[in-house]
C-alpha cells in the first residue's frame, strides 16, 4: 500500500529510531530554548536569592564578624527557597498544554525525560545560584579564599535540590494553590542537603578542609539522580490518569 | 493461580466486616497492657538513680516515638502494595495510618519536651531524636496535606503513595544527617534509652507499654479503616445492608 | 499481524462514582476509522485515554496485534499518536521548533520532511512564526502536521475538527483518509460527524 507522505513507522522504524538519551537531550534543549525566550523569569530566582541574603544584615546586624558566622546558614536557606520558587513552574505549562501527555505517550522512557527536566531546572537555577553565591558570601564577610568551596558546594547541593523538588512538583500537578504544599513536601526531604551544604560552606569560610561534607552532598546528588526521576515519572503518570 | 480468596479478602464489604470483628481482639488487650504498664511504670518501678521520678515519662515517650516510626513504615508498605498491585484497600489502610501516626508523633514531641524541662532546663533542646521526630511530623503533615489537596480519591491515593515511599527512603538519610549535624554542635545528650542494665522492674512495664501501644495502633487503624471504607463506598448498595439494624 | 490489529475486550471504567464504560468490546481493522460519538460527559475522552494506556481501566484489556498492550506499554506508545483537546504546542516556540521537539523526541526528522508536512497541512507559511501569533485553526493544522510526521499505525484523536473552518475540516478528512489508505487505524471522538472525505467509518455511540 502506498500513499503520499511518510511511510508508517514499522517499515522505517530502525532508521528513524531516537535513543532515550537523544530524546532526553531534545527535551533539555526545548526547556532551555523556552526559558531563554522568557529571560525575565530566568532572573527571578536569582533576584530572590540576592534579596533574601540582603535581609539578614538589615535584620540582624551589619557587623561582619557576626554575619560571617551566619553566612552559611543564610546562603543555604536562601538557595533552598530560591530553588523552590522556580519549582512551581517546572511542570505547570507542560501539564497545561499537553506536553506531559505527549512525553508519557512518546514511547521513550519517561524517567529519562524527567531527568532532562530536572537537568534544565538545575542549569537555569542551581548553576546560576552557585555562581552568585560567592558574591553573597563576600558581602557577608567571607574571605576570598572560600569562593571555590562555596561554588562547589552550592553547585553539587543544588543538583540534589532540583531532583528532590521535581518529585514534589510532579505530585502537586494540577492543584490550584500548590505553593505552600510544595514547600511542605519538599523542604523536609531537602534538609540533609541543607545540613551538609551549610557545613561545607562553613568549613570553606573557616579555611578548613570541606571535602567530607562535599562528598556527602555528592552522594545525595547521585542518589537523587538514580531515584528521583523514577518517582517524578510515576507521579506524572498518576497526574495524567 | 487462584486469586479468589485474595479478592474476597480485599473486597470492601468483607474488609468492613472483618475489621469490625477484629477490633475488640486488639482493643481490649491494648487497654489491659497499657493500664498494667502504666501502673508498673508509674507506681511499682523504682525511681531512677540519676533522674529520680522524671524518667517515668519514658513510659509514654518511648512507645510513642517507636510507634511514630512504625506507623510510617506500615503506611509506606501499604502504599507500596496499593501502588504495585492497584489494591484499593491497601490505599485505604495507608490513608488511615497517617492521622494515627501524626498523633503518636505529636505525643512523642510533647512528652519529649516535657522531659527536657527537668533534664536540660528547657522545653526544647535540639536533640537529634527530637529534631528527627519533628521532621517526621512534617512528613506526616505533607502526606495529609497532599491527600486533602487532591480532590479525586484515586489520584490522592496514588500520589500520596508515591510520597510515602519517597519519604521512607528519606527517613534514614534525614536521621543520619541530623545525628551528624548534632554531633558537630553538641555534647552527647543525657537522654538515652539504651542503658545496658535497666532493672527488670523498669523494663517490664516499658515492654508492656510498647506492646500495648502497638495493639492500640492496630485497633485504631481497624476503626479508621472502617470509616475510610464507608466514605469511599458511600454509593455502593452493600452499605445499606451493612448499616441497617 | 492480523487484519484486526486493535481489539478491546470488556472494558469497564469508573470515574469517581460514575460507571463510564460498561463492558465495551470491539475490534478495529486496518484502514478503518472509528467515530466515537456521544454527549458531553459520556466518556469519549476517557475512552481514548484508556485506549492509549494513560488511564488504567477497572476491568478488561486492550490488545494490539493480539498482545495485551500493558505487557510493553512503551512499544505500544511508539505505535500510536494521541491528540488531545489542546494541541501540544508552545506559544514561545515557532511552529517548526515545536514540531522539531515534539516529533523529534520520537523519531529522526529532516527539515525537508518537516516543511513538506506543514505545507501538506496547509500551514506552510507558519514554520518560522511563533505559535503564540497563530490563530486557533492554524495551530490545529500545525498539530495535524506533527501527527502525520509521527508516522504511526494508530491515531487517537479527540475532537480533531474543533476550531477549524470548512476548509480545515475538509483537510482533517483528507489527512485521515490518507492515513487510512496507508493501512492505519484511526479512532476519533467527535461532536459532529467527520468530513465526508473519510471512507470506511464505523460508529460507536456512548450513552451519557
Amino acid at each position: 500500500m502506498s500513499a503520499p507522505g511518510v511511510a508508517l513507522a514499522p517499515e522505517r522504524a530502525a532508521a528513524l529510531a531516537v535513543s532515550g538519551a537523544g530524546a532526553a537531550w531534545l527535551a533539555l534543549l526545548r526547556d532551555l530554548t523556552l526559558a531563554f525566550r522568557r529571560r525575565g523569569q530566568l532572573v527571578q530566582p536569582l533576584a530572590f536569592f540576592a534579596i533574601v541574603t540582603l535581609l539578614f544584615p538589615l535584620a540582624v546586624s551589619p557587623e561582619l564578624t557576626r554575619l560571617r558566622e551566619m553566612a552559611p546558614g543564610v546562603l543555604w536557606t536562601a538557595a533552598l527557597l530560591a530553588s523552590l520558587l522556580a519549582l512551581e513552574f517546572l511542570f505547570r505549562d507542560d501539564a497545561y498544554d499537553g506536553t506531559l501527555e505527549q512525553y508519557a505517550l512518546s514511547g521513550q522512557s519517561l524517567t529519562a525525560l524527567m531527568f532532562a527536566k530536572s537537568a534544565a531546572h538545575w542549569l537555569l537555577t542551581g548553576l546560576p545560584l552557585a555562581l552568585m553565591a560567592p558574591l553573597a558570601a563576600l558581602s557577608l564577610g567571607a574571605p576570598a579564599a572560600a569562593v571555590a568551596g562555596i561554588v562547589a558546594s552550592v553547585a553539587v547541593g543544588s543538583v540534589a535540590l532540583s531532583l528532590i523538588g521535581s518529585i514534589g512538583a510532579a505530585l502537586t500537578l494540577g492543584m490550584k494553590r500548590s505553593g505552600a504544599l510544595l514547600s511542605l513536601l519538599t523542604l523536609p526531604l531537602s534538609l540533609p542537603v541543607l545540613i551538609f551544604g551549610a557545613r561545607a560552606t562553613q568549613l570553606a569560610i573557616a579555611g578548613e578542609a570541606y571535602l567530607a561534607p562535599l562528598e556527602l552532598l555528592g552522594a545525595l546528588a547521585v542518589l537523587g539522580v538514580t531515584l528521583a526521576p523514577l518517582a517524578a515519572a510515576a507521579a506524572v503518570r498518576i497526574s495524567l490518569e | 493461580m487462584n486469586w479468589t480468596w485474595f479478592h474476597r479478602l480485599a473486597s470492601p464489604p468483607h474488609v468492613y466486616a472483618l475489621a469490625g470483628r477484629l477490633t475488640p481482639w486488639f482493643a481490649w488487650p491494648a487497654a489491659l497492657l497499657i493500664a498494667g504498664g502504666l501502673w508498673g511504670g508509674l507506681v511499682l518501678a523504682p525511681p531512677d538513680y540519676q533522674q529520680g521520678d522524671g524518667f517515668r515519662i519514658i513510659y509514654v515517650h518511648a512507645p510513642s516515638a517507636w510507634m511514630s516510626l512504625m506507623v510510617y513504615m506500615t503506611m509506606a508498605v501499604a502504599a507500596a502494595i496499593g501502588l504495585i498491585w492497584r489494591m484499593k484497600v491497601a490505599h485505604a489502610v495507608a490513608a488511615s495510618c497517617a492521622p494515627i501516626g501524626a498523633s503518636f508523633t505529636v505525643a512523642a514531641l510533647v512528652t519529649g519536651s516535657l522531659w527536657g524541662r527537668p533534664m536540660w532546663g528547657t522545653y526544647w533542646e535540639w536533640d537529634p531524636r527530637l529534631t528527627s521526630e519533628l521532621i517526621l511530623l512534617f512528613l506526616y503533615l505533607g502526606y495529609m496535606g497532599l491527600r486533602s489537596g487532591l480532590e479525586d480519591t484515586q489520584r490522592a491515593d496514588r500520589a500520596s503513595a508515591v510520597l510515602a515511599v519517597v519519604g521512607v527512603v528519606n527517613v534514614p538519610i534525614i536521621h543520619y544527617s541530623v545525628t551528624w549535624w548534632n554531633s558537630l554542635h553538641q555534647a552527647p545528650s543525657v537522654m538515652r534509652f539504651d542503658r545496658p542494665a535497666m532493672p527488670a522492674a523498669m523494663l517490664v512495664p516499658l515492654l508492656m507499654m510498647l506492646l500495648g501501644f502497638t495493639l492500640l495502633f492496630v485497633a485504631l487503624l481497624l476503626t479508621r479503616l472502617r470509616g475510610e471504607v464507608l466514605t469511599r463506598e458511600r454509593a455502593a448498595s452493600w452499605i445499606r445492608e451493612a448499616l441497617s439494624p | 499481524m492480523s487484519n484486526q490489529p486493535l481489539r478491546v475486550e470488556n472494558l469497564h471504567l469508573w470515574r469517581g462514582e460514575r460507571h463510564v464504560l460498561r463492558g465495551l468490546t470491539f475490534s478495529l481493522g486496518r484502514g478503518t476509522c472509528l467515530q466515537v460519538k456521544g454527549p458531553n460527559g459520556s466518556g469519549k475522552t476517557s475512552l481514548l485515554r484508556t485506549l492509549c494506556g494513560l488511564i488504567y481501566p477497572e476491568e478488561g484489556r486492550v490488545l494490539w496485534d493480539g498482545e495485551d498492550v500493558r505487557r510493553d506499554l512503551r512499544a505500544f506508545h511508539a505505535r500510536l499518536a494521541y491528540l488531545g483537546h489542546e494541541p501540544p504546542l508552545k506559544g514561545d516556540l515557532t511552529a517548526g521548533e515545536n514540531l522539531r521537539f515534539w516529533v523529534g523526541v520520537r523519531r529522526r526528522l529532516s527539515l525537508a520532511d518537516l516543511d513538506a508536512a506543514l505545507a501538506r497541512a496547509g500551514a506552510g507559511g507558519c514554520s518560522a512564526r511563533l505559535v503564540r501569533t497563530l490563530s486557533a485553526g492554524q495551530r490545529r493544522r500545525v498539530a495535524l502536521a506533527g501527527l502525520a510526521l509521527l508516522a504511526v499505525p494508530l491515531w487517537l484523536l479527540d475532537e480533531p475538527t474543533t476550531n477549524l473552518d470548512a476548509d480545515g475540516q475538509e483537510l482533517v478528512g483528507q489527512l485521515i483518509a490518507e492515513q487510512l489508505a496507508r493501512g492505519a487505524t484511526v479512532i476519533a471522538a467527535v461532536h459532529h460527524d467527520l468530513p465526508r472525505a473519510v471512507p470506511a467509518i464505523e460508529q460507536l455511540e456512548l450513552a451519557a
